[in-house]
């Protein structure tokens, strides 16, 4: 049953990339890696089962909050360039 | 006997998860622009985590690891829709348009794209 | 202060369900470490109030939660069929819609439950006006016909 299952999420992990190669824009490749660690979320938790190794749970949460934070930094300097700063200070000519 | 009857609701919850992402990557890859491509995104993460993860908690009976797993839900839950909406007001901010197509009516979706211009601009401004 | 308390609870109780040791004295010493320091953080970073830590909405949201699963239920299962569909029958649009919270996290609870139910997406928050962008007619509808925006709304009643 977990065989199966992390295969299927390896291969939905598969398309989710494929969008990530092919763009076009920034935003669509920022989507799919964010698609692809929640998928990535879910199998180290399947694997966890399939190895019956309870443990890989802790992982798989820590996973997703570094997901969750990356996704946001990384929207926040492909837009602005720079990580730091309030929005109201972004010199929107720059944009 | 009940632990046959566990193995088979696990079973249908993990393919119907597995299915619904599936549906999701697809619609990554398949839908027209960035803003519809969020509409599969969050099939991903809404149906499909969790149905993933209600079948692996009905594997682990009522112990520690239920409550992680549904931690995990929980916290997949609360964050999606805060990257989806950093997403969608990064790429409004680079100056990507939503592709906006409709047959039905024609007044109605020029308007409301206008007033969403209006509004980015108010927001720029 | 009962946000304080309750802030104390919850991370105690996460603590100790995610280290799952209940008797070592030396990680429950560490695990009360945290907390206060947690706690003494976010009381510093003045996030411990009714917006971040918002236990008056606890027995009604017990309500509207189910409700909303329901409906990401049926939302998932409507965007599945346009997504598998051989010619997709598309009509994404972009529309405004007024939000009736009168507080910003009422406001802010709307606008993710929106996001939250695949075929509509918040693009934009610009005080209490909403812009969607939806997947089909039959998603944008959904958002129009506001009941969503009623439950929101009577959560933080």
């Amino acid at each position: 049953m977990f065989t199966e299952a992390s295969l299927a999420i390896l291969l939905i992990m598969a398309l989710t990339l494929w969008r990530a190669v092919k763009g076009p824009t920034v935003y669509d490749r920022i989507l799919a890696v964010n698609a692809f660690g929640t998928l990535t979320v879910l199998l180290i938790a399947v694997f966890g089962f399939l190895t019956e190794r309870p443990e890989f749970l802790d992982i798989a949460l820590v996973y997703a909050l570094i997901n969750f934070i990356g996704t946001i930094a990384v929207c926040k300097y492909a837009t602005f360039a720079h990580l730091g700063g309030p929005l109201d200070q972004v010199d929107w000519d720059d944009v | 006997m009940s632990a046959l009857v566990v193995d088979f609701l696990s079973w249908i919850l993990l393919l119907a998860g597995t299915a619904f992402a599936l549906t999701g990557a697809i619609g990554i890859i398949r839908l027209p622009d960035v803003f519809a491509r969020m509409h599969g995104a969050g099939m991903i993460d809404t149906l499909g985590a969790a149905l993933i993860l209600l079948g692996l908690m009905l594997q682990a009976g009522p112990t520690l690891v239920t409550v992680k797993l549904l931690l995990i839900g929980v916290f997949l839950f609360f964050t999606s829709p805060a990257t989806t909406f950093a997403l969608a007001r990064a790429a409004l901010a680079a100056g990507i348009e939503p592709a906006v197509e409709d047959k039905t009516a024609g007044g109605t979706v020029a308007k409301a794209a206008e007033a969403a211009a209006a509004k980015e601009g108010d927001e720029r401004s | 202060m009962p946000h304080i308390f309750s802030l104390i609870g919850v991370l105690s109780a996460l603590w100790l369900l995610l280290s799952g040791h209940f008797h070592e004295p030396l990680l429950l010493a560490l695990g009360a470490i945290s907390v206060a320091f947690v706690v003494f953080i976010a009381h510093r970073m003045d996030v411990v109030d009714h917006e971040g830590h918002p236990i008056q909405l606890s027995h009604r949201a017990v309500r509207y939660f189910p409700w909303l699963l329901w409906e990401i239920v049926k939302a998932n299962i409507d965007v599945a069929k346009v997504i598998l569909r051989r010619r997709m029958p598309l009509s994404p649009r972009v529309f405004p819609t007024q939000g009736m919270q009168r507080s910003e996290l009422g406001l802010t609870i709307y606008a993710n439950s929106i996001t939250l139910t695949p075929g509509t997406v918040t693009i934009a928050v610009d005080g209490e006006t909403l812009t969607v962008h939806a997947l089909t007619g039959a998603a944008a509808a959904g958002v129009e016909t506001d009941e969503m925006n009623r439950r929101v709304a009577g959560l933080e009643a």
